[in-house]
């Protein structure tokens, strides 16, 4: 029986010391509630990711509204619609140019998995190009669900490790 | 001027390159050799069919059934609101035909699609390259010999994608 | 000849796009400039090409329609229309008088969410985020009315070969009249916004002009074409459903520039408007069918009882039925069964509609038309969308071509943009509305 990892998260807690671990949860915090996000749009589901973020289903509720056109800028990249094979290696430099800490959130099935298309132009799921934290599926998905998926990674950011010791070795 | 005026210029015009001509409903259809495109469309653009507008351009892989590939191209008469499809057939291998990228502009573009996607050639196109799939891709995919789900690797500075 | 290999020694090539917030998507404009000014440019398409026709001629005629929803994906019920229309063409059919009438409040509604999308993007572009923000709301309250019907906000899939899916849901009339009273107030907003505002006037009014014979030659139709002044509308030239008894203007424009382009989207939008409260007029209410006193039985009921006698009496069948029920089947599909499925009472209850139901949907059977080829076109967002359909007789149609008309408006764009400054690109794409789906198919 191996260790669980609620075990394993607090005997690190109790490692690191009480004030890293209430840093590391306003950092979570402030991250997880301040997204920037970098809509790499193509297709259909772009049409349900300016509902989303326009006035009815608010996404600025969530403190993810603002838009940042540089990747520079952004730590959410948010891929929104088909990318075909045509597109991948651009969406690869643009990952590759975004700073840590960094996140991916594939909204709508065709970035999930390809979606209706499984044909020669269309690449099956962008975790074969880039990893992925929350997928959204729905084609395209309904405002509702892409908050909820905002929800969720807005969890798991605050749930991780929070990486701000870089240049350390541990 | 009438259908049947019309169908009797086809084929008084056109005689010696027109290989049917028939209607469906208000719109024409006229199969040609493809020797003739050039004369054929040039005549078409002016008097007295005026058909000035391209709407399309395509073609169909029959090389199952009637080995050959067809062009089939879509005018439009703005004049008289009359649409006129025009058929040209071309040999399974190495098909290739005269391009009508002078006498439109959008056929520019159009041809260039045909190109991508059959493997057509067009004889003096300004610029006849890919449009669709990304360079480096082999083969033509609307061709009925491609198969629908074969999927290329394409290497991106040594990430293999 | 790439643009690198044709420009001169002292330009500066630069680069707009693929993911760029102003190429709505997927056109990547490399343009050679000398300082600001463009000296040529080169546009490259096909970032989001998905196959589709290779993916139709694998695909039954009737499971294709999905893929026909996101060709031009902000009006996506006009494609369905556009695709049902050439199918019916080649199997010589026609759809009820009713289902004519529900098709063309749901191609406008379409419509005036294609033009609502273009005119906001292109005012978001030039920087009135305002534009958007209201236009996007007008547009949600467009969205709810298909959505009461047809159960999906765009992607519907709703229209079917030879009528629609279900009738229109008994309370949509509230909606629209609510969507129609928003979408006006808005256009009356955007219209004092935008008309007079100097910014606005400064990087759209003589910019990425064509004159009424280029716009011919580069094969434009629809709103593009109607700017420089060229009266061409397929719903006026062609009329298809019951366009030719219903009273619309066709705006047009004068010079063909990026003003004259948004300004026609505008007035069309009224048009629109127009069309939907005469389509909403001409249709009679439906009753809701819980108001009727009637006591259904539940399907499984029902089919037990049909294992002795035909069932009497009606089928209380799922929600997501509703509105496809066997009363109004009549009025929304066409009576010819080999094209249509069976109402579902007939399914559930007889031994007739459970085959015709199977064999619809088998493979090798189902809607199989005649040897032949049709082609149809119907007015979409952007111009002239035109379906060409080779048929062979079997179950799967052996060339699906569709003649998409951003295709050609964007074709144009090297020669709107050349001379022209950097900044007047954004406008100058903005207006010319291209739709990625479409675009490359």
């Amino acid at each position: 029986m191996g260790v669980s990892p609620g075990a394993k998260r607090t005997a690190r807690h109790m490692s690191e010391g009480y004030l890293t671990t209430k840093f590391e949860n306003a950092l979570g915090w402030a991250r997880e509630f301040s997204l920037f996000h970098y809509p790499f749009v193509t297709a259909c589901c772009g049409m349900e990711y300016m509902s989303t973020a326009c006035a009815h289903f608010d996404l600025d509720r969530f403190g993810a509204g603002l838009t940042r056109f540089s990747p520079r800028q952004a730590d959410l990249l948010l891929v929104v619609g088909t990318i075909t094979m045509k597109l991948a290696p651009v969406l690869k430099t643009v990952y590759d140019q975004m700073a840590e800490p960094k996140w991916v959130v594939a909204f709508g099935t065709c970035t999930v998995s390809g979606g209706i298309y499984d044909n020669y132009a269309v690449v099956q799921g962008i975790d074969s190009v880039i990893p992925v934290d929350v997928y959204i599926p729905g084609c395209p998905p309904r405002p509702e669900t892409v908050l909820d998926g905002f929800l969720k990674l807005q969890e798991k950011i605050r749930r991780q490790k929070q990486e701000w010791r870089w240049g350390r070795k541990d | 001027m009438g259908p049947e005026r019309l169908i009797e210029e086809f084929e008084k015009g056109f005689s010696g390159e027109t290989v049917e001509a028939s209607r469906d409903g208000k719109d024409f259809i006229l199969v040609i050799r493809p020797e003739a495109l050039l004369r054929v469309m040039g005549s078409l653009k002016e008097d007295p069919f005026f058909y000035r507008l391209l709407l399309d351009l395509t073609c169909v892989d029959f090389r199952r059934d009637a080995s050959s590939f067809e062009m089939v191209y879509h005018l439009f008469s703005l004049e008289t609101g009359r649409r006129i499809r025009v058929k040209v057939r071309l040999p399974a291998d190495a098909p290739s035909i005269d391009s009508v990228a002078g006498l439109w502009r959008n056929a520019n573009w159009l041809e260039r699609e045909v190109y991508d996607m059959f493997g057509i050639v067009f004889i003096g196109h300004p610029d006849l390259k890919r449009i669709l799939m990304y360079d480096g891709f082999e083969g033509f995919p609307l061709r009925k010999d491609y198969p629908l789900r074969r999927r290329q690797p394409k290497a991106d500075k040594g990430n293999a994608i | 000849m790439t643009l690198e290999s044709r420009s001169e020694q002292n330009s500066m090539l630069l680069n707009l796009g693929p993911s760029h917030p102003a190429m709505h998507g997927t056109v990547r404009i490399m343009v050679e400039l000398e300082g600001e000014r463009i000296l040529n440019s080169e546009v490259e398409i096909g970032y989001l090409h998905r196959g589709f026709e290779k993916t139709c001629e694998n695909r039954t005629y009737f499971t294709l329609l999905p893929y026909t929803d996101r060709l031009n994906y902000v009006s996506p019920l006009i494609n369905n229309t556009g695709y049902a229309l050439a199918m019916e063409k080649l199997l010589g059919i026609e759809a009820p008088e009713r289902a004519q009438y529900i098709r063309i409040l749901m191609c406008e509604l379409s419509r005036i969410s294609d033009h609502l999308t273009s005119v906001a993007a292109m005012g978001m572009d030039c920087g009135a985020f305002t534009v958007f923000l209201y236009m996007m709301k007008a547009r949600e309250y467009l969205w709810d009315v298909i959505e009461f019907t047809t159960g999906a906000r765009m992607t519907a899939s709703y229209i079917r070969i030879g009528g629609v899916r279900a009738d229109l849901h008994p309370d949509y009339r509230s909606a629209l009249e609510k969507a129609v009273r928003e979408t006006r107030k808005v256009l009356k907003d955007v219209h004092g916004l935008l008309d007079g505002n100097k910014i606005f006037l400064d990087r759209t009014k003589g910019l990425g002009a064509l004159t009424k014979e280029e716009a011919v030659s580069y094969g434009w139709t629809g709103p593009c074409l109607r700017s420089t002044g060229v009266c061409y509308d397929v719903r006026k030239s062609r009329p298809y459903l019951v366009y030719d008894r219903i009273d619309f203007d066709v705006p047009l424009g004068a010079n063909g520039d990026n003003y004259d382009r948004y300004m026609v989207r505008m007035m069309e939008i009224d048009q629109s408007l127009r069309i939907v409260e005469q389509a909403a007029a001409a249709l009679s209410p439906r009753a809701p069918f819980a108001a009727r006193n009637l006591r259904p039985i539940d399907p499984s009921e029902a089919i037990r009882l049909s294992r002795h006698q035909r069932a009497v009496g009606p089928v209380r069948l799922s929600p997501n039925l509703e509105g496809s029920e066997k009363e109004v089947y009549g009025e929304i599909q066409t009576a010819d069964r080999r094209w249509t499925l069976p109402p579902k009472e007939d399914t559930y209850t007889t031994m007739e509609g459970l085959i015709s139901h199977f064999l619809f949907f088998m493979p090798g059977r189902g809607i199989r038309p005649p040897k032949g080829e049709v082609y149809f076109s119907v007015e979409g967002g952007n111009g002239e969308l035109g379906y060409y359909i080779v048929s062979d007789g079997t179950d799967r149609p052996y060339r699906l071509h569709l003649r998409a008309p951003c295709f050609h408006i964007v074709s144009a764009l090297e020669r709107l943009i050349e001379g022209r400054f950097v900044a007047d690109v954004i406008p100058t794409f903005g207006s010319l509305n291209m739709i990625g789906g479409e675009l490359d198919r």
